[in-house]
């Protein structure tokens, strides 16, 4: 079972992938935990200085796959290469060109951000001095310039995780991944560090995952869309709200909703979704008054109804099925 | 020497934990003080007898405490982190293993510090004595490598009862005579007693590096193949 999606279609594996303007190629990379496969042959191909997002709900093999990427994990079958490098023929090579945030928020408690940030650029081997420099600039960016001779344990949720996006950029790597850097912050911090990631757009090549639409939406150059270890779509954001643009979705706000009446209309429409207040249905053509004709007669009262935007949640529930945010 | 920031980090966790450390240097001592007391109506409970097997009970719970750190951050995400940076498993190995040193030198010290007024004789070269115990404190320091890289941080001290006994066993706390059998064969494989038996030599009877060199050369080869095997076991882990 291979991905629906495959990315630039098969790719000779003898080739050479060095200098090819891709920074990461994967091919065919499957990873299964006994008889669960978590990822499942999948093929992608991600551009130098592109920032590319894997989209999908907890469980969907996005982890898997940047701790694939990053030889954390041995692939069951298939390979990748970062800049060029087999990660697994050559993964000294693979892990001197990147750097990870993780999901969980990996710091040196005992240390204060300065050391934290000594401690990384040493064991990729850089000199103190542009260490030191470097840290200057992104506690900078980061706004943690004040509070960085305290020890890290002291620090909020938000400031831990902007320090560990700052220890992953200190060692200038090409290839920066970042795991659900945003996961249980808040709106205001995750939208902080949306504008730092932001500042990095066509720096460095990014890979992000996430499963916040908005998030991805925001932020991306393109956006794979995972779930069971499969792509199920690969685009931009414009792309992929493009690929059901010949469907309309019709918010409806109305109040004595029954089972009965939803199901109704899930009979005659392709997507119907209970959301607060009211449903969303989708079709390639949602007609008003045939929904008011048919709801009214079951006592159903209707308050409003509009027209809305496609949006990635759309798309999402489109090819899965599901919802992100299950 | 990319890993030296690695092992600054390790020595401040380590020496931040003021019980632990308190304890790896103080419970040795006090160890030595009861079974001299216990021990008075026995020629063989005297401080020179006592003193090379209770230095190596202090090894054996430094290897608890080193194997308890790196079990502890393996399983924590700092630990996933730093896999993928370019480190190799000698490097982990060695960040992890320095911080304890110092601390071995200095359990030693205080062991014949306090020992010394009960009566601590050194027949020998005390240098020779602290080569012995030096190279065996490594070897501990391995020997927690290797626990804290196959055990949880749950089970890491489960496990150590095993090396805490095989210390006893080899003559820390009473001589290997005592023992007989397959016990004693065993003990005779392992290098525990074989730096026991040669500080010992030294010190009561002024043998000299020739006299002891088998019993060196044990010690030596087992704190070189517990670091083998650490860094071996490490490496498998690198990658799952």
């Amino acid at each position: 079972m291979g991905s629906p999606y495959q990315d630039e279609g098969e790719v000779d594996m003898t080739e050479s992938t060095k200098g090819n303007g891709f920074a990461i190629q994967t091919f065919g990379i499957s990873r299964k935990f006994g008889n669960l496969v978590a990822v499942d042959g999948i093929n992608l191909s991600v551009k130098e200085g592109e920032l590319f997002s894997l989209l999908g709900p907890n469980g969907a093999g996005k982890t898997v796959t940047i701790k694939m990427l990053c030889c954390l994990l041995r692939p069951s079958s298939g390979t990748a290469t970062i800049m060029g490098h087999d990660i697994q023929k050559d993964p000294m090579a693979v892990k001197k060109a990147i750097d990870v945030s993780p999901q969980e928020t990996a710091i040196a408690e005992h240390l204060n951000a300065l050391e934290n940030l000594s401690l990384i650029g040493g064991i990729h081997g850089l000199e103190k001095e542009e260490v030191k420099k470097r840290s200057k600039e992104l506690l900078e960016m980061m706004g943690l310039t004040n509070r960085a001779k305290e020890q890290v344990r002291k620090y909020s949720g938000g400031m831990k995780r902007r320090l560990s996006i700052v220890m992953a950029l200190v060692s200038d790597p090409q290839v920066l991944f970042l795991d659900e850097p945003t996961l249980g912050l808040d709106p205001q911090s995750r939208r902080g560090i949306w504008e730092h990631i932001a500042e990095l757009k066509g720096k460095k090549t990014i890979v992000l995952t996430t499963h916040y639409l908005e998030e991805a939406d925001a932020l991306a150059d393109r956006i794979a869309i995972m779930d069971e270890g499969k792509i199920m779509a690969l685009g931009t954001p414009r792309e992929l709200k493009g690929s059901i643009s010949d469907m309309q979705v019709m918010v409806v706000k109305a109040k004595n909703l029954t089972t009965d009446a939803i199901d109704g209309l899930r009979k005659m429409y392709t997507e119907v979704k209970v959301i607060e207040d009211g449903i969303e249905i989708k079709a390639k053509e949602v007609s008003f008054s045939e929904v008011v004709d048919y709801l009214r007669p079951k006592g159903v009262e209707i308050e409003s109804t509009s027209q809305k935007q496609i949006t990635l949640d759309d798309v999402f529930l489109h090819l899965t099925g599901k919802e992100l945010r299950e | 020497m990319r890993f030296m920031e690695l092992a600054k980090r390790n020595f401040k966790e380590t020496y931040l934990d003021l019980l632990s450390l308190g304890l790896v240097i103080i419970f040795p001592p006090a160890l030595l003080l009861i079974l001299q007391a216990i021990g008075a109506v026995d020629p063989f409970f005297t401080a020179t007898n006592l003193a090379p097997g209770i230095v190596l009970f202090g090894f054996a719970l430094l290897s608890l405490s080193s194997g308890m750190l790196l079990a502890k951050d393996r399983e924590s995400a700092f630990l996933s982190r730093l896999l993928t940076a370019p480190l190799r498993a000698s490097d982990f190995i060695s960040a992890y293993s320095l911080p304890y040193i110092p601390v071995a030198i200095f359990q030693t010290v205080v062991v014949f510090t306090v020992a010394a007024p009960l009566g601590l004789e050194i027949s020998g070269n005390a240098g020779l004595v602290f080569l012995i115990l030096f190279v065996m404190s490594i070897g501990y320091i391995g020997l927690g490598m290797i626990l804290g890289t196959v055990f949880t941080y749950k089970t890491v001290s489960i496990a150590w009862i095993a090396v805490n006994l095989l210390t006893i066993f080899g003559g820390a706390w009473f001589p290997l005579e005592f023992i007989g059998g397959a016990i004693r064969s065993t003990m005779n494989a392992l290098p525990f007693a074989h730096a026991i038996d040669a500080a010992r030599d030294v010190m009561v009877h002024g043998a000299g590096f020739g006299d002891i060199a088998t019993d060196f050369y044990w010690v030596l080869g087992y704190t070189i193949v517990f670091f083998a095997l650490g860094v071996f076991l490490f490496r498998r882990k690198m990658v799952e």
